[in-house]
C-alpha cells in the first residue's frame, strides 16, 4: 500500500518516441487519446487503485513574499522554463512494480495515427507518515 | 453517537456477521446488511438504546439482508434458502468469528484489499473510516472491498487457514499508526486482542505483545510537534508501564510455549528495550542474539541491519559497520544505520555526508526530517 505520483511533462521529459504535437492530430485521433485517458482512470476506480488525477493549464505565475506589509511579488510567465507539468494521477497500489506497469500503460495512449505515444512519465513515491515498528 | 457505543456496535460486528452467515446468507450480502444494521444503529440507538444489543443488530441485520435478496429476484436459490430459515430467534453465545479472520486474510487477495475487508467485517468501520484512514477516495475503498468479496466468495468458511496471513494483515494496519480520525494502531490492538481470545497461539500472543510493547512508547515516540524522537532518547518516564506489563506478561506466556516465531523474537526485543531505564543499561548482547534468532526464523531483509544496530551498541561501533558490510546496501534505511555507526566511532565528516545522503533516501517524512536535523547538528558542531 503505498502512494505514487504519475506525472506528466509538458515540457522537460525525454522525447516520447511517437512525438507529434497533439495539434497536429486528426480529431478523432484526439478524441481517442482523451478516450483512452479517461477508460484508463475508470479501470483504477474499479481495482479499487485510484486516488486522484489533474490536468494543468500549461501558464502558471511565480510567486514570492516580498517583505512585511506588501503585497507578494508575482513574476512570469517563464517561457524558458525547462520543466513543464501537464498534469498528474496519484494512485495507491500494492508496490512499486504494480506503479511501474500501471505507468507503462498510461505511457501507450495513442497518439498520431492511433499509435502508442510512448510518452516518458515520471513516477514519484509518497512520502510516507513513518512505520510504527522500527527495530 | 458517544464513543462507547461506537467501541461496543464494533465489538458486536464480527460475531453478527458470523450469524448471518451460519443462517445461510452469503458472506458479501451478509456482510452489507451488517454495514446497513451498523448505520441504522448509530442513527436510532442515541434516542433508544436496546437492552439486547446484539439481538438488536442481528434483528435489523437480518431484515436488511431478506430485502437486499428479496429485491433480487434473479437470484431465486438464494430466497428460497432464505424461506426455508427460521427467523430471528435466540442469539447462540458461541464466538464463532476467528473463520472470518482467516477470510478476510486470505492469500488470494492482495495487501491493500486484506486490510480494508478486515477493518470493513471484522473491524466494523465504515467504508468512509477507513478511507479516512489511509487517506484515499471513499469510493476507492468501496471498490477495494467489494473486489475482495468476489475473491473470498465461494471460499468454505468451515476450516482455518494459515494464522500467519491474518497476523501479517494485522501487523499492516498497526504499523500504519495513527493517520486521520481512526487510530488504527488501537484498531489493530482490538483486533489482535479478540483473535487472540479466540484461538490459542504463540505467534498471536507475540504479536499482540509486540503491539502492547510499541504502542506503549507511543507518547514518548514524538514531540507535540510531531517531530520524532529515537529510542535512545526518548524520556523513558513516559512510556506506558501498564502496557509494558501487560506485553511482558503475555509474551513470558508465549515463549514457555517453546514455539518460537518471528513475532515473540520481535516482542521479546522489545520487552528487553522496555525493561531498561536508558540505552546504556539495555542487556544488547541478548538482544543480538535474539535477532541472531530472527535471521533464522525470517527472511525479512530488515532484520540484518536491526542486528547491525544492535551489534554496534553491543561490541561497539566498528563491530557494528563490520556487521553492516554483510547487509545488502541497497536497503531501504542502510545508509541511515551507516550514519549513526560513524558518528559513534567518532567519524563525524563521514557520518554528517551520510545522514544528508540517508535524508534524501528517506521514505517517511519524519524520518528525513530526523536525518537532516542529524546532519545539521554534525555540520554546525564541527563549524570552528
Amino acid at each position: 500500500m503505498a502512494k505514487y505520483l504519475l506525472l506528466k511533462h509538458y515540457r522537460g521529459a525525454p522525447a516520447a518516441v511517437n512525438d507529434v504535437p497533439m495539434d497536429q492530430w486528426t480529431p478523432e485521433e484526439v478524441s481517442a487519446h482523451v478516450q483512452y485517458m479517461n477508460d484508463f482512470a475508470a479501470r483504477l476506480e474499479e481495482t479499487g487503485e485510484f486516488v486522484d488525477g489533474q490536468a494543468l493549464a500549461p501558464e502558471g505565475t511565480f510567486v514570492r513574499y516580498d517583505g512585511e506589509g506588501r503585497p507578494p511579488v508575482t513574476d512570469g510567465p517563464f517561457a524558458e522554463t525547462k520543466d513543464l507539468i501537464a498534469g498528474w494521477m496519484v494512485i495507491d497500489v500494492d508496490d512499486y512494480d504494480r506503479a511501474i506497469e500501471l505507468a507503462g500503460e498510461l505511457s501507450a495512449a495513442p497518439g498520431a495515427g492511433g499509435r502508442p505515444i510512448h510518452e516518458w512519465l515520471e513516477v514519484r513515491p509518497f512520502l510516507t507518515a513513518g512505520p510504527t515498528i522500527t527495530e | 453517537m458517544i464513543p462507547m457505543e461506537e467501541a461496543l456496535l464494533r465489538n458486536l460486528t464480527p460475531a453478527v456477521l458470523a450469524i448471518l452467515v451460519r443462517r445461510g446468507a452469503d458472506f458479501a450480502a451478509a456482510e452489507d446488511a451488517v454495514q446497513d444494521a451498523l448505520v441504522e444503529a448509530v442513527r436510532v440507538w442515541p434516542g433508544e438504546p436496546p437492552r439486547d444489543p446484539k439481538g438488536w443488530l442481528v434483528t435489523v441485520a437480518w431484515r436488511r439482508f431478506l430485502d437486499a435478496t428479496r429485491s433480487e429476484t434473479a437470484r431465486r436459490r438464494r430466497e428460497e434458502l432464505v424461506d426455508e430459515e427460521p427467523g430471528p430467534g435466540p442469539v447462540p453465545g458461541r464466538d464463532d468469528t476467528l473463520w472470518l479472520y482467516f477470510l478476510c486474510a486470505h492469500p488470494d487477495l492482495s495487501p491493500s484489499s486484506a486490510v480494508a475487508l478486515t477493518l470493513r467485517a471484522v473491524g466494523g468501520l465504515t467504508t468512509r473510516q477507513i478511507a479516512r484512514a489511509y487517506m484515499v477516495p471513499e469510493a476507492t475503498v468501496a471498490q477495494r472491498i467489494s473486489r475482495a468479496k468476489r475473491t473470498v466468495s465461494g471460499e468454505r468458511l468451515d476450516r482455518p487457514g494459515d494464522v500467519a496471513t491474518v497476523l501479517h494483515v494485522l501487523y499492516l494496519v498497526f504499523n500504519e499508526g495513527y493517520s486521520g480520525d481512526v487510530d488504527l494502531a488501537a484498531e489493530a490492538i482490538r483486533l489482535t486482542r479478540h483473535l487472540a481470545a479466540v484461538i490459542d497461539h504463540p505467534e498471536v500472543a507475540g504479536l499482540l505483545a509486540l503491539m502492547l510493547l510499541h504502542h506503549a512508547r507511543r507518547a514518548a515516540r514524538t514531540t507535540p510537534e510531531g517531530i520524532l524522537v529515537p529510542l535512545a532518547e526518548q524520556d523513558r518516564g513516559r512510556w506506558d508501564t501498564g502496557l509494558i506489563t501487560e506485553g511482558v506478561r503475555i509474551l513470558q506466556g508465549a515463549l514457555a510455549r517453546d514455539r518460537l516465531g518471528p513475532y515473540q523474537a520481535q516482542a521479546a526485543i522489545a520487552a528487553l528495550h522496555a525493561d531498561a531505564r536508558t540505552t546504556e543499561e539495555t542487556d544488547w548482547a541478548q538482544i543480538v542474539e535474539w535477532y541472531d534468532e530472527l535471521v533464522t526464523l525470517t527472511d525479512n531483509p530488515v532484520i540484518p541491519l536491526n542486528r547491525a544496530v544492535a551489534v554496534g551498541e553491543a561490541d561497539g561501533p566498528h563491530a557494528g559497520l563490520a556487521a553492516l558490510s554483510e547487509v545488502d546496501q541497497r536497503l531501504p534505511r542502510h545508509t541511515a544505520v551507516a550514519a549513526h555507526l560513524y558518528e559513534r566511532a567518532g567519524d563525524l565528516a563521514t557520518a554528517a555526508r551520510l545522514y544528508a545522503e540517508a535524508a534524501h533516501e528517506a521514505s517517511n517524512l519524519a524520518e528525513r526530517e530526523h536525518l537532516t536535523r542529524r546532519a545539521a547538528r554534525l555540520n554546525t558542531d564541527r563549524k570552528p
